[in-house]
């Protein structure tokens, strides 16, 4: 078995293969954050007075959330208090003010998607997907606007949206997650600099997956996108989601807020695939990752399904929700979530149910490797005029090596009687029998490593878009080479 | 030359010796059985010899096809064509016995320096496969020996054999929970196997299983030793007298274990 766990080991420490630095002149604002900062930001972006008076009344409420101490410390993570004043909290590649077309796209920045995979000329694209690229807090380009635009989708970035769209985003923004939600939450509604905006209007079937790929590039910054996406009765939508970021030493603060709604008959899935540095394997620099996802069911027959693949970052903290207020909505939680090294992730749902006949299913697998610790936290909340509400969970956790630590934090509140409740959780090793029994076959010790947790984590796998899935499962492997034998 | 040759093999499982000294040469074309009672330390052997590391092998040499085999690692080894068919098969969930097979004998082709086999050439091999052992396709769709009978695992292990076309193959107790049905099939599928350059080592508890499958060459393991070797009429001895009261061994013919 020694040698098992050192294999393990060994695939534990493979190297971060995006953690290259991009050459380009910045805009940046000064370190720290008071009511000037925000000004600048709004300033900066053109923002009409509306979005101003919210950023600030965010801001006023959070210095007095972090003058009573607020920041959330339930969480299963361990981390040095973040200086909040030591943080940029603006940085923009510069260049022209609004790009015409792709052509005028910086260079080093088009290289820069290049090298992560993510071409961004339309012609290049796999068929079917439109990008919108987020470089540090700008969004630097979207494809296929045209033919989007033919089927009446709104698909731009936060900036753009609130200038040509500013009543569909004061309509919505903040309606899921309220500046006052929480520590971060609130951070963000101050600070945020950009994000994607969709919305689907009434009966449009979106004809293409929309993607956002984030890219945290300059040193000391924070990064705060917000994505707002509300897809209109009968409408549907599948929205994917990628990040990464360079290799840098000190740690890095990623505070992202995301906000669904779907009215009556409409869908909404969204596929996050986290990749952000998750720190060296002695657990120096890497992402901190404090994000706060929900989404809203708010019309009858309506559907939210969340899938999400976390593999990157030092710490992550983050609960995609599903609020199901309308009759017969639909949420649905599919998570993948991998540690390694000194990694700590501390991630689940929450599933409220308002509405009557409403559904939810939540399905988690955690994988913990190396000096990993891996958290599930869940909340199932049935309320009182929830009749014959139904909720399915599934909670497994994978241990690889013995230093590693896997935590299950499940809380059920019910307070209708009707409510039909089902909970599976188990927690499992790499068997030295099953690695065994798959080298025996001929399979390298890593290979069977990979096998094993691809087959481990396929149920979730399964509800990714198809190019999404086979990244996930490279990706998988990769974060987990040095891990095993 | 042989293709395997053991000499004077010991191993040790926790302070225990298990394996006291075993010498043992089987030739290309041959079927050799190792009997013995429960604690004889059979499976140890078997398990040695496809390099499982939790046993510590405290002396000796073994040679396979030329090679030092010790050397070797359990991936190594089963490149080199040594294949182990297990007493009790390993469920690998979420990953289809299909996919679970090809990426078997693609890891062997690549370390042969072969071309890889993609899904569709996979397939009729597959299918032959799958017939000979009268197994049903939809096994193939389903997660690797998860919720499969006993009976069904068992021609699982023969069938990956049969796919994987080993120099050496180490049927280790294939016949515990088999059926007379199905152990005959199994059987079957062994003897198809057999070929002038191929040998298989059969491991078992009971004769029953020899009575299809021959062998050229019958050892008794007693204690860690091999006490006897003989033809097969070597076995059917046993069967009627038992290992002997010398070694307090229970009978053959006992009950299952």
């Amino acid at each position: 078995m020694s040698s098992n766990t050192d294999t393990i080991r060994e695939l534990a420490q493979q190297e971060y293969k995006w953690g290259f630095v991009t050459d380009i002149n910045e805009d940046r604002a000064p370190k720290g954050l008071n009511e000037d900062i925000i000004r600048f930001i709004s300033a900066k972006k053109n923002e009409p007075d509306f979005m101003l008076q919210w950023r600030l009344k965010a801001y006023r409420h959070w210095v007095t959330l972090q003058q009573s101490d607020a920041e959330p410390k339930w969480a299963n993570i361990k981390y040095p208090p973040i200086d909040y004043q030591n943080i940029v909290y603006y940085s923009a590649p510069k260049q022209k003010p609004s790009l015409k077309n792709l052509d005028e796209l910086d260079p080093e920045i088009r290289r820069t998607y290049e090298k992560l995979g993510i071409p961004l000329e339309e012609q290049k694209m796999l068929a079917g997907v439109a990008v919108d690229a987020v470089f540090d807090s700008v969004s630097v380009a979207t494809t296929f606007k045209a033919k989007l635009g033919e089927a009446g989708v709104i698909f731009c970035s936060f900036s753009e949206a609130v200038q040509k769209h500013p009543d569909l985003v004061k309509k919505y923004l903040g309606s899921v997650v309220p500046y006052t939600d929480n520590f971060f939450a609130t951070l963000n509604a101050a600070v945020f600099t950009d994000g994607s905006f969709v919305y689907v209007p009434k009966g449009v079937r979106c004809p293409m997956e929309l993607s956002t790929y984030f890219r945290i590039n300059a040193a000391e910054t924070g990064q705060f996108e917000r994505t707002l996406i509300v897809a209109d009765e009968g409408a549907s939508v599948s929205y994917l989601e990628g990040c990464t970021a360079p290799i840098r030493d000190e740690n890095q603060l990623h505070a992202a807020v995301v906000e669904l709604i779907a009215l009556d008959d409409a869908q909404i899935k969204y596929s996050t695939v986290q990749n952000w540095y998750p720190g060296d394997k002695n657990g120096k620099g890497g992402i901190y990752n404090f994000v706060t996802k929900r989404g809203k069911c708010l019309g009858r027959n309506s559907k939210i399904s969340w899938t999400q693949v976390e593999t990157g970052s030092a710490i992550t903290w983050k609960y995609p929700s599903c609020i199901l207020q309308g009759d017969n909505s639909i949420g649905e939680f599919y998570s993948v979530a991998l540690t390694n090294n000194y990694q700590q992730a501390d991630t689940g749902t929450k599933m409220i149910h308002l509405g009557k006949n409403t559904r939810s299913t939540i399905v988690s697998k955690g994988i913990s490797a190396g000096h990993g610790q891996n958290t599930y936290r869940g909340e199932v909340k049935i309320l009182k005029d929830a009749v014959d509400a139904r909720n399915y969970t599934q909670c497994d956790s994978l241990l690889i090596g013995d230093k590693c630590g896997a935590h299950t934090f499940p809380y059920i509140e019910v307070k209708n009687s009707t409510a039909r409740m089902e909970h599976e959780a188990s927690t499992s090793k790499i068997g030295e029998d099953q690695l065994f029994y798959l080298r025996q076959r001929g399979l390298k010790a890593e290979d069977a490593v990979s096998m094993i947790v691809n087959g481990f984590c396929k149920r979730v796998f399964r509800e990714l878009p198809m190019e999404f899935a086979v990244e996930a499962q490279k990706l998988l492997s990769v974060s987990l080479e040095g891990s095993v034998g | 030359m042989s293709l395997l040759e053991i000499k004077d093999l010991r191993v040790r499982v926790d302070e225990r010796e298990i394996l006291k000294g075993i010498n043992l040469s089987i030739n290309p074309g041959e079927i050799h059985s190792i009997m013995g009672p429960n604690g004889s330390g059979k499976s140890t052997l078997s398990q040695v010899l496809a390099r499982r590391e939790t046993y510590e092998v405290t002396g000796g040499e073994v040679l396979f096809n030329g090679k030092n085999l010790l050397d070797m690692k359990a991936e190594e080894a089963a490149c080199e064509g040594l294949f182990l068919a297990f007493q009790y098969p390993v469920e690998i969930p979420g990953i289809s016995n299909a996919y679970f097979l090809r990426s078997a004998l693609n890891a062997i082709r690549k370390y042969r320096g072969e071309d890889e086999m993609d899904a569709m050439d996979f397939l009729p091999l597959m299918r032959e496969k799958l017939k000979l052992l009268n197994m049903d396709e939809k096994l193939m769709n389903r997660s690797v020996n998860e919720s499969f009978s006993g009976g069904e695992k068992k021609r699982n292990e023969i069938l990956q054999m049969a796919v994987l076309q080993p120099k050496l193959a180490i049927l280790d107790e294939t016949d515990s929970g088999l059926d007379i049905d199905a152990l005959r099939i199994v059987a079957q599928g062994v003897n198809t196997m057999r070929s002038p350059d191929r040998a298989i080592l059969v491991v078992t508890h009971y004769q029953r299983l020899l009575d299809y499958i021959v062998p050229d060459r019958v050892h008794v393991l007693v204690d860690g030793r091999i006490v006897r070797s003989g033809g097969p009429e070597l076995a059917l001895e046993l069967e009627d007298k038992g290992y002997g009261t010398e070694t307090g061994a229970r009978s053959a013919s006992a009950t299952p274990a």
